[in-house]
């Protein structure tokens, strides 16, 4: 059974409509990503379905229909967002992040579990005190993950982590994203524009087009796909 | 040299009293990212509140309590009912100001119809006694504001420092999108904002009540006080409210005192400061810099 399900998922702003009935699948501890240009609904998806914005169609969750749900919610589900533009705090510095991050939580552990994550992201853990807002933007996009990690999600949305960073940035975001993922079986649904690196963390890919699903199957696959290459790839 | 220490000693005991206004202008600037006009006119309302438990006949520091239970309520409601249905006030701040204005003259006209026109008398919370110390004439009642002042400071400090609810406020006072995210009820931590910042502006009434007398205007001039307390403070510090009060304080009772240009116009040194401050140090003594890559 998949951990995620969504069915003929739709959603817009107001009167424009933006999804236009997409499916998508996320199971256990698989990492899946969304690939689709710019304005073709990536950001929408997620919003969607974390209840940011409201949709209709169909979003199961672990077994139970979770659409109408506030992301607050879904976090206690174990749904945990990371918005587009990274969303750090500014304000707060790396650690105060952090523990922000695990707010929801009532366990004792959310201390040392900061301790954990500033040692799995040893560029944050070098970097306690500073301000959020003063860090470089990889650095900001590893703490959004840490961050959302710290709610310890089952399920992780990630939105374009690779937006403004370097080539060399992003492939070393993704890499801790990787290990991080596997170490504690966490699953994640990416949406991204960099397909050519997206497709080689993710095990399955679904190409979004003008709010429409176009293109879906294992990752491999779609890296092989003459119109992806062409698309996406730049071959 | 008496006379100047004199000066100075009502300078300090003014002083305590911006830095309390400031103090609430801070809490509500720490969890909404505005600035609030009717910060002012809240505490006008509240030490209203105080004064109809005292003048009932309840002891002051009980009064007192439940004027700041009373504004904190009212800030409460404000928040519910004036605020809120705005939506998220990051995203449009103009029009939570604008809010804030309009409370500053409904608060203004509510109490005039509770309470009338006349000023009331409220008595000083420490009595009228007062110390000499060195040949200088320290009232108790200076003495009580600046204690009351440090404790309100060390209280605020230690709720944004050690707990989760002033991690939260903080949090949404900075990205209040990712805050909701990560699982903090914005709108409750804004509501919190509100009442506390009206708890806290209460004190500053009872202390500003007894020598200006208690009418519905008590608190409009030293709004303006409060306001260039924190801008030379900062917005967003807490030990700058503090700093900023005592400083503005001072220098609105020395300096009319020795230059004869201000005998006339004391709450010009406050407008200079601010103008001051804005111009070569926005963010104030203690404020954090924005920072942001873009």
């Amino acid at each position: 059974m998949s951990l995620l399900e969504v069915r003929d998922l739709r959603a817009g702003y107001g009167m424009v409509e933006v999804l236009f009935g997409l499916d998508i699948d996320v199971n256990e501890g698989e990492l899946v990503v969304v690939l689709g240009a710019n304005g073709s609904g990536k950001t929408t998806t997620l919003r969607a379905i974390s209840g940011m914005i409201s949709a209709t169609g169909s979003v199961t969750y672990k077994g139970q229909e979770v659409l109408g749900k506030r992301p607050d919610q879904l976090l206690g589900m174990g749904m945990s967002h990371v918005p587009q533009g990274r969303g750090t705090i500014n304000a707060l510095s790396v650690v105060d992040n952090l523990r922000v991050g695990g707010i929801s939580r009532k366990d004792s552990e959310v201390d040392s579990d900061v301790e954990l994550w500033l040692e799995r992201f040893p560029r944050l853990g070098e970097r306690r005190e500073q301000l959020a807002g003063s860090m470089s933007g990889g650095e900001q996009q590893m703490l959004a993950i840490a961050r959302a990690f710290m709610a310890r999600p089952e399920l992780l949305l990630l939105d374009e982590p690779s937006l403004g960073l370097a080539p060399l940035v992003t492939r070393e975001v993704f890499d801790r994203l990787r290990d991080v993922t596997a170490d504690t079986s966490t699953s994640v649904l990416l949406v991204e524009q960099n397909a050519n690196l997206a497709l080689q963390f993710a095990a399955r890919a679904y190409v979004l087009e003008a709010g429409e699903i176009v293109m879906a199957g294992p990752a491999e696959e779609l890296q092989g796909d003459e119109a992806i290459q062409k698309a996406y790839l730049g071959i | 040299m008496n006379d100047f220490l004199e000066i100075l000693v009502v300078g300090i005991g003014n002083g305590a009293i911006y830095a309390m206004l400031g103090l609430g202008l801070v809490v509500i600037y720490r969890s909404t990212g505005l600035l609030n006009f009717a910060s002012g006119e809240l505490a006008m309302f509240s030490t209203f509140i105080v004064w109809t438990f005292w003048n009932f006949g309840l002891p002051m520091w009980l009064a007192i309590l439940g004027g700041m239970v009373g504004g904190f309520l009212i800030g409460v409601l404000v928040h519910k009912v004036a605020v809120s249905p705005l939506g998220d006030p990051h995203e449009r701040p103009l029009a939570v100001v604008i809010v804030t204005i309009g409370l500053f003259l409904g608060l203004n006209g509510a109490a005039q119809l509770i309470w009338g026109t006349v000023d009331k008398r409220l008595d000083p919370w420490f009595g009228v006694s007062q110390i000499t110390v060195g040949g200088v004439a320290i009232a108790w009642q200076k003495i009580g504001a600046v204690v009351v002042l440090f404790m309100m400071v060390l209280l605020l400090w230690a709720l944004f420092k050690f707990t989760k609810v002033g991690l939260s406020m903080r949090a949404v006072a900075s990205n209040s999108e990712s805050s909701a995210l990560c699982g903090v009820s914005v709108q409750n931590m804004l509501m919190l904002g509100w009442g506390m910042a009206a708890g806290i502006g209460t004190l500053a009434g009872v202390f500003s009540a007894p020598n200006l007398g208690l009418g519905t205007n008590l608190m409009q001039l030293t709004l303006v006080f409060g306001f260039a307390a924190i801008v030379l403070g900062g917005f967003d510090s807490i030990l700058g409210a503090v700093v900023g009060g005592f400083v503005v304080g001072i220098l609105s009772s020395v300096v009319p005192q020795y230059v004869s240009v201000f005998e006339k116009m004391p709450l010009a040194p406050a407008f200079i400061l601010i103008l001051a401050v804005l111009l070569f140090r926005p963010q104030g003594l203690f404020g954090s810099k924005e920072v942001a890559r873009v």
